[in-house]
């Protein structure tokens, strides 16, 4: 199956086409919607089997060979990057379904979503940089989309934050592509490799490599540009706040786990400012959690600290640390999407996103006080939940290189986590319910089309955690390969000298 | 020429980032153009710029025989051209939509910031009616 790694991205792309003639019929076109996802869950596992099997697979787009022409290829990372992606995007197909209302249907929220799942996929698999941009302006064209088409098309001082900072972003990226093709002669990753190690203008490479550092610290919301993350997602609808939470940011980490395996392994300097922006960026995230009383607010915070973690993993460049970003990405991106679903499930079954108007559903929905009590105290770290051994192995790689500073910052952000999510817990589940709630806002029947994923990602979440061995056996396989890089980078040349 | 291309991107590039940390929303545009065209300039002083023939290979031959115009850089400026645009069109409509909601483009003035911690207004009304179980 020659093409395998191109359906991830074109099979979205052809069922956003299809969706475009169902905008008039919400029903029909979240049963396309949903058959899509499906699709592209299928194909993700099929692209993971593969990848198991034979390591790297590749794909020279047009049959140009590489670095001449573009190619995707999967490795391990990419496989298992891929594969959340569709899980992510088949839950909030699913939640999407009672949560979107027939104007939105209209305005295109299916065919954008799966444009959007299309671009996602597309910056995982992509084995050149140029390409990456263009997957990347393909995502920011349609997050900007659902962003602007909210529920509530009020507020936009926050999407205006999140376009002008994302646009930033890309701008950094295309200057430092610029500048790399200038010094190199290249844009393909793996040829890269080995040509921006011989570069002599050192300064130049580094000044690059800064360059794309600063754009995708932008996409992830690290310190201190995070600002737009806090400010743009809480104006969002439920189900696309989930995918952006658990997905877009990530893409911003993975890019840079790409870049500083594969593209720069010389570049020590970028490292050691990593190193320090990672503390800070784990530190502010959780303070600037603490402070908020809006659900939606503080998970937004905690993207932020909990990406401070994977960019850790990644700055201390060991095996141990990058196997632990790895399942640390994995982890992640399933809890915070699933508790972006149950803070929607909060304001249906309690009237309101913030905790000072909502008490007491833990007594009136039970299922749904499991579905948020297990990735809360995943996200906090709590055994033997996933979230307990991402941070275990992120907290041990600090200490085995000697970066006792940085193991207490994580386990102290781990303590504050924990603070958050029981301040989450207390105020919207246990506490009796204020009687300040408009009764028209409450829907005590949770559909079972919105409780479903909210559970399923739970059970993952646990599953996760019982069978972690496999998983950290899988991300270990795939750290040392990124960190020894000549199998992708002979797979990708395909014998050139 | 490379000497006075390095000079106009600078030029371009100090101009823009001027433009966009202004705080007014429609001179952000102005200055993303700038820096759209600044940067498209020096994707195509990096791919080495000399008077030179097109890359044609000429009749009988199989490979290029003289230094000729370097192909990727326009390739890769055209796709940049291209997205510029729909970013552009983007911006436009978002300020448009903004200015109708605030009756402001500039950021940093109250109608535009929000009071954090602001509780959400009433409850967005599901409708679950028109979707059916």
């Amino acid at each position: 199956m020659i093409l395998l790694p191109a359906l991830p991205i074109l099979l979205p792309l052809a069922v956003a086409i299809l969706l475009v003639f169902f905008r008039g019929d919400p029903r029909r076109a979240q049963a396309v919607a949903m058959a899509g996802a499906v699709g592209h869950l299928a194909v993700a596992v099929a692209l993971m089997v593969e990848v198991v099997r034979h390591e790297v697979l590749v794909l020279w787009v047009g049959n140009w060979p590489a670095p001449f022409g573009i190619c995707l290829a999967a490795d391990m990372l990419s496989a298992v990057m891929v594969l959340i992606t569709a899980v992510i995007h088949t839950a909030v197909t699913v939640y999407a379904r009672r949560d979107i209302d027939a104007p939105q249907v209209r305005a295109g929220f299916y065919p954008i979503l799966q444009v959007l799942a299309a671009g996602v996929c597309g910056a995982f698999l992509t084995g050149d940089l140029f390409n990456l941009y263009v997957w990347f302006e393909v995502m920011l064209m349609a997050s900007f989309g659902l962003l602007v088409m909210g529920p509530k098309p009020g507020r936009l001082a926050g999407a205006v934050k999140y376009v002008a900072l994302n646009l930033l972003a890309t701008l950094f990226f295309i200057t430092a592509i610029g500048l790399i093709y200038g010094m190199t002669g290249t844009l393909n990753m793996a040829d890269l490799h080995a040509k921006a190690a011989a570069v002599e203008n050192r300064a130049l490479l580094t000044a690059a490599a800064m360059l794309l550092m600063t754009a995708f610290g932008i996409k992830a919301a690290l310190f201190p540009v995070f600002f737009w993350l806090p400010a743009a997602y809480h104006t969002l609808s439920v189900p696309v706040s989930a995918f952006f939470a658990g997905m877009l940011t990530k893409v911003g980490v993975y890019a840079l786990i790409r870049m500083f395996t594969l593209v720069f392994s010389g570049v020590d300097l970028a490292l050691d400012v990593l190193l320090v922006i990672a503390a800070l960026t784990m530190l502010f995230g959780v303070v600037g959690a603490a402070s908020q009383m809006e659900m939606r607010r503080i998970l937004g915070f905690h993207i932020i600290s909990q990406v401070g973690y994977m960019v850790l993993g990644l700055a201390l460049l060991t095996p141990l640390a990058l196997a632990g970003a790895i399942v640390y990405l994995v982890h992640h991106i399933i809890v915070k999407a699933n508790l972006y679903l149950v803070s929607g499930l909060v304001r249906q079954a309690g009237g309101s996103f913030s905790l000072k108007r909502v008490g007491g559903l833990y007594s009136s929905h039970g299922l749904l006080a499991i579905g948020f009590f297990i990735p809360a105290f995943s996200l906090a770290g709590f055994p033997p939940l996933s979230g307990f051994w991402a941070k275990l192995l992120i907290i041990r790689a600090s200490i085995e290189s000697g970066q006792y500073l940085l193991a207490v910052v994580a386990a102290l952000v781990g303590l504050l986590t924990i603070f958050s999510m029981v301040k989450i817990w207390s105020e919207a589940f246990w506490k009796t319910a204020p009687d300040a709630v408009d009764p028209s806002c409450v829907h005590p029947d949770l559909s079972a089309w919105m409780l479903g994923p909210v559970l399923a990602l739970a059970l993952v979440t646990v599953a996760l955690g019982i069978f972690m061995g496999p998983v950290i056996d899988f991300s270990m396989a795939a750290a040392e390969r990124l960190l020894d890089p000549q199998a992708y980078i002979r797979a990708v040349l395909g014998g050139l000298p | 020429m490379e000497t006075l291309l390095a000079g106009l991107v600078g030029l371009l590039f100090a101009a823009a980032i001027y433009l966009m940390l202004s705080g007014v929303l429609v001179r952000f545009v102005f200055g993303f153009v700038l820096i759209g065209n600044a940067i498209n300039l020096l994707i195509f002083a990096a791919g080495r710029m000399a008077h030179t023939r097109p890359p044609l290979i000429p009749d009988g031959q199989a490979a290029l025989t003289s230094p000729a115009a370097n192909a990727l850089p326009q390739a890769l400026i055209l796709t940049a051209i291209v997205i510029g645009f729909a970013m552009i069109t983007f911006l436009l409509v978002l300020l448009y939509r903004t200015y109708s909601q605030t009756g402001t483009l500039d950021a940093d003035d109250d109608a535009f910031l929000e009071e954090t911690g602001r509780v959400a207004e009433a409850c967005a009304v599901d409708s679950d009616a028109e979707v059916g179980p």
